[in-house]
């Protein structure tokens, strides 16, 4: 584990092999908090402007940077193993792929040739 | 599982190397699960994407009936939630139990807030019997916005089923933490019940632009 923070290391007096518990300072917590708020005002603003096709886009855009916030701080996965984050990411991956098929089946097939 | 292994000792499963060790093993199967959690939101989230760039006019019509007031409430409660329940980990970190209590009780009353106001939400829908599926009795000009309806009460009705199944879960490791059970070298339970919780914000923050903000 790295240094950098300022993390408070009289906890882990006896520190493993395996590595301690990252613990992020106080006012971390804080400031993201502050930054998801931020973000949802601008989610709610930014919804009276019509982008045309683009308006879906900036909404996921938005709520992907307030998930990334949650999942690396409040989750701690910046400072945690990076299976855990590999976890996370790769559920997302199989997802868009799941997303992918059904929209290029709907578009190619369904959407040429059925009443739906 | 309180069988012979006292976790609030220090002690940990044979099976494992270190009280670290059992700890990460743990984690590692509560993200295993919010692995399936994401697959079985993430239908619904498909879904949502496939019929609303098919007939936006119904989701668009479908948006008026909801309030973006009661939504952005409940994002900000949740929001705040989420905090509150990152601190009980940070404070159990600390060492300091009570913090880490008043902080999951927090979070307990921001989750009845939360779906105190979902039961406002839903009894003015069902009030003018906007009712999920063939249900659906209101009279409209938009044809098939019962579709909207349908979606709508599915994806907030199993995530407020998550609000609910984590209200008990905090319950518990609260019940626990006041019992003393929890501190700096072992918390592993508050930790996988507020990564729990942390996804259920994360569904929320992707829901409340979705379906209030059309």
């Amino acid at each position: 584990m790295s240094s950098s923070h300022n993390h408070n290391h009289s906890d882990h007096s006896h520190s493993h092999e395996a590595g301690e518990h990252h613990i992020l300072p106080f006012d971390v917590y804080l400031k993201v908090f502050g930054s998801l708020i931020f973000l949802t005002i601008i989610t709610v603003w930014v919804a009276q402007f019509n982008f045309g096709a683009f308006n879906g886009l900036v909404a996921m855009g938005i709520a992907t940077i307030k998930a990334a916030l949650v999942g690396m701080y409040f989750m701690h996965l910046k400072h945690d193993n990076k299976l855990y984050s590999t976890i996370l990411v790769g559920s997302v991956g199989f997802l868009i792929l799941f997303w992918f098929f059904t929209f290029f089946d709907f578009v190619t097939r369904v959407a040429e040739k059925s009443t739906l | 599982m309180s069988t012979a292994v006292n976790r609030s000792k220090g002690e940990f499963a044979h099976h494992f190397d270190s009280a670290d060790h059992e700890f990460e093993t743990s984690k590692f199967g509560v993200w295993l699960f919010m692995a399936t959690e994401i697959l079985m939101f993430g239908g619904l989230f498909v879904a949502y994407a496939l019929f609303s760039s098919r007939y936006p006019e119904i989701f668009e019509e479908g948006a008026t009936f909801l309030n973006w007031k009661y939504g952005a409430a409940n994002t900000i409660i949740l929001l705040f939630s989420s905090l509150t329940i990152a601190l009980s980990v940070y404070f159990l970190q600390k060492n300091n139990t009570k913090a880490a209590a008043i902080n999951l009780f927090i979070t307990l009353l921001c989750a009845g807030g939360f779906m105190g106001i979902k039961f406002i939400e839903y009894s003015h829908k069902f009030h003018e019997h906007l009712y999920p599926g063939k249900y659906f009795a209101h009279e409209t000009t938009v044809e098939n916005l019962a579709l909207y309806f349908s979606l709508y009460f599915s994806m907030t009705g199993l995530h407020g089923l998550h609000v609910l199944i984590g209200m008990g879960l905090i319950t518990w490791v609260l019940i626990r933490t006041l019992r003393g059970e929890f501190h700096s070298k072992y918390y592993t339970p508050v930790e996988g019940v507020a990564l729990f919780w942390h996804l259920v914000d994360l569904v929320w923050i992707y829901l409340f632009p979705l379906l209030y903000l059309v």
